[in-house]
């Protein structure tokens, strides 16, 4: 029991990571912690794979005249690597949405955008503010 | 050179907008880059126009990547199926790239076009890649180039409306979470089967029923693919992101977009689990169907008291995305070949209502409300007229593309003896047309405006070349029909 138990440590981890994460994302109201809420997703998906990858006692799969020995499988290390690219981009293009956000609002956190956002739409749609067109000839 | 081009149409349909979007955003001026990029949408239309001539003589097109054979190498595979998303982007594709001449520069400053417009190919290979690929892992990096790229697009509107950064990072978030599930699915496959070929998975999975690796992981990629299709409760991103998105990109993405993920459901759902048949029944009928009815109702009303035009129309697109996932929950023959037609219809008729909304709110500065559009209707006749063709397509009314999906919607379920979910369709449909009489209401019957607006051709050109496909596929949908039917023998054909 205790070494079956054991044995699937990997996976204890993976799971813990990705519960952590999931609830960073979406417990979190600040824009930054969310990123990092989804990077620590992604990566407990990367360890999920490596560990499907590895067995017991393998070798590097490098091509031998003899190859006797058990090997792991290296299809999963090459998939992840494609994945933690897609990842670093992700993360790259919400850190910088967040920059932007921070220039236009003056603030990441969800709460104090979405009050801004709400006296726009009112301004814009109750109020009948932008009614009052310009138009272009 | 034609023999090589024919033999490699698969991959050229991805690679002509992925290579073209890389040489694009070199070229400073607005003009040529907007060449380029409507060159390389009408070869990649013209390459997939090809497949089309090509699938009614072999029926099944398998291209190994690279020479690697499958199931090892990635295979892409193009079938009678695949063919009707392919067509659906790569011509709405086109068509929103005409539109866009006029319209980006108005929106998006100059020096930074180019780069949208690169960005906006990079969109359009990443969804036909996703339709193409044949390969579960393939895939998930197209769902990723297709999402990162209208993310990028979707925040380019932060230069009319501020507020388009946030629904470009909530679309993000959400988007890659929903990516992070399909991979885990996809790793508890690989993990059981050793495959990521998507037709060696279905061999594979055939003997193991009641694996609880294969059920959980078909749950998560399932969930991911519908975050991406934004069916019903996971489809929070898409109202705000087509809201705020630049208008031609919210043509492209309204039109295209969620169909590539629709299709990607139908094939897991119908292709790679098709052996796991109580699976793939409990899930329709106990997850899929009760969420489609929920959706068609919930975006309609949203609708109805939506004052924002253009989320008014996205929550439109929730609810038909609501009809064509109830088509699949239903599962028979019919019922998922007018899920297909209705998939095409939705495609033109929400082009065309987004093209004519945002040539209206070409003339106003800000955010197009209900109540800037008043007498609208008289000072541009010709965008209005098109406007009332595609509206009347959306309601279901007869000699409209629309109305050919609702019935054969509403035959396929009352021929599955659900008189139920008929009478649900109906009255939804009936519900629609409160929001689109709404918008007709304000732009026709109040007082005329003492303006006169000249309009463009280079904008309506492409609004009368989408309103014409409307009308026609209404009066003779053969083309469709039959090339759904087929689609749907194709995918459950050999089970039922």
């Amino acid at each position: 029991m205790i070494s079956s138990t054991i044995g699937i440590w990997n996976y204890w981890i993976v799971f813990c990571l990705m519960m952590i994460g999931l609830f960073l994302v979406i417990g979190r109201k600040n824009f930054l912690k969310k990123i990092v809420g989804l990077t620590i997703f992604q990566t407990s998906v990367f360890l999920l794979y490596i560990t499907f990858g590895k067995i017991k006692g393998g070798t590097p799969p490098i091509l031998n005249e003899t190859i006797d020995s058990i090997y792991s499988n290296p299809l999963p290390h090459v998939l992840i690597l494609t994945a933690i690219v897609v990842g670093v981009a992700t993360t790259a293009l919400g850190l910088s949405l967040v920059l932007r956000i921070n220039t236009e609002y003056g603030s990441i956190e969800e709460d104090d955008i979405s009050a801004q956002d709400l006296v726009d739409y009112h301004d814009d749609i109750e109020t009948g503010k932008s009614v009052d067109l310009k138009f272009k000839q | 050179m034609i023999d090589i081009l024919s033999k490699n149409l698969p991959i050229l349909v991805v690679l002509c907008p992925l290579i073209t979007s890389l040489f694009v955003v070199l070229i400073p001026n607005i003009f040529f880059s907007w060449i380029l990029t409507t060159l390389s949408t009408f070869l990649t239309f013209l390459f997939s126009i090809l497949l089309y001539q090509d699938i009614q003589i072999h029926s099944h097109i398998s291209y190994a990547l690279g020479k690697w054979m499958p199931p090892i190498g990635i295979e892409y595979i193009i079938d009678k199926v695949a063919i009707i998303p392919i067509i659906i982007i790569s011509g709405i594709s086109f068509i929103a790239t005409i539109f866009a001449y006029k319209i980006m520069p108005e929106e998006i400053e100059k020096k930074s076009i180019s780069k949208v417009y690169s960005l906006w190919l990079l969109a359009i290979a990443g969804l036909l890649g996703l339709v193409t690929t044949g390969d579960a892992f393939n895939l998930f990096v197209f769902l990723e180039i297709s999402s990162l790229a209208s993310v990028a697009l979707v925040a380019m509107g932060a230069q009319k409306d501020k507020q388009a950064l946030v629904a470009a990072y909530n679309y993000l978030i959400i988007g890659a979470v929903g990516a992070t599930l399909y991979v885990i699915g996809v790793g508890l496959l690989y993990g059981i089967t050793g495959t990521l070929n998507m037709e060696d998975l279905t061999n594979r999975i055939s003997d193991l029923n009641n694996n609880k690796a294969l059920i959980a992981g078909f749950g998560f990629m399932i969930i991911g693919i519908m975050v991406k299709a934004a069916v019903f409760p996971l489809h929070i991103w898409l109202p705000r992101a087509y809201a705020y998105a630049p208008s031609a990109v919210s043509v492209l993405l309204a039109a295209t977009a969620t169909k590539a993920s629709l299709y990607i459901l139908a094939r897991i759902l119908f292709s790679v689990f098709e052996n796991s048949e109580k699976l793939i029944n409990n899930t329709l009928l106990y997850v899929i169907l009760p969420l489609s009815i929920i959706a068609m109702f919930a975006g309609t009303i949203m609708a109805i008291y939506e004052k924002d035009i253009k989320r008014l129309l996205a929550h439109s697109s929730v609810a038909q995305i609501g009809y064509i996932t109830l088509a699949f929950a239903i599962g028979t023959k019919a019922s998922i070949a007018a899920g297909f037609i209705h998939m095409f219809n939705h495609a033109i008729i929400k082009g065309g209502l987004f093209i004519a909304i945002t040539s209206l709110g070409f003339f106003i500065q800000k955010r197009v409300t209900i109540n800037n559009l008043s007498g609208l209707g008289r000072a541009m006749p010709i965008t209005f007229f098109c406007f009332v063709l595609c509206s009347l397509s959306l309601a279901g009314l007869p000699l409209t593309a629309g109305f050919i999906s609702k019935l054969y919607l509403i035959k396929a379920t009352i021929s599955s003896d659900a008189i139920w979910i008929a009478i649900l369709i109906l009255i939804s449909s009936a519900l629609s047309v409160v929001y689109l009489w709404k918008m007709i209401e304000v732009m026709w019957m109040r007082e005329e405006r003492k303006i006169v607006i000249k309009e463009n051709p280079s904008i309506y050109i492409s609004l009368i070349i989408i309103t014409f496909f409307n009308v026609y596929f209404g009066l003779d949908a053969s083309l469709i029909v039959n090339g759904s039917f087929e689609a749907a023998e194709k995918l459950i054909g050999d089970l039922k």
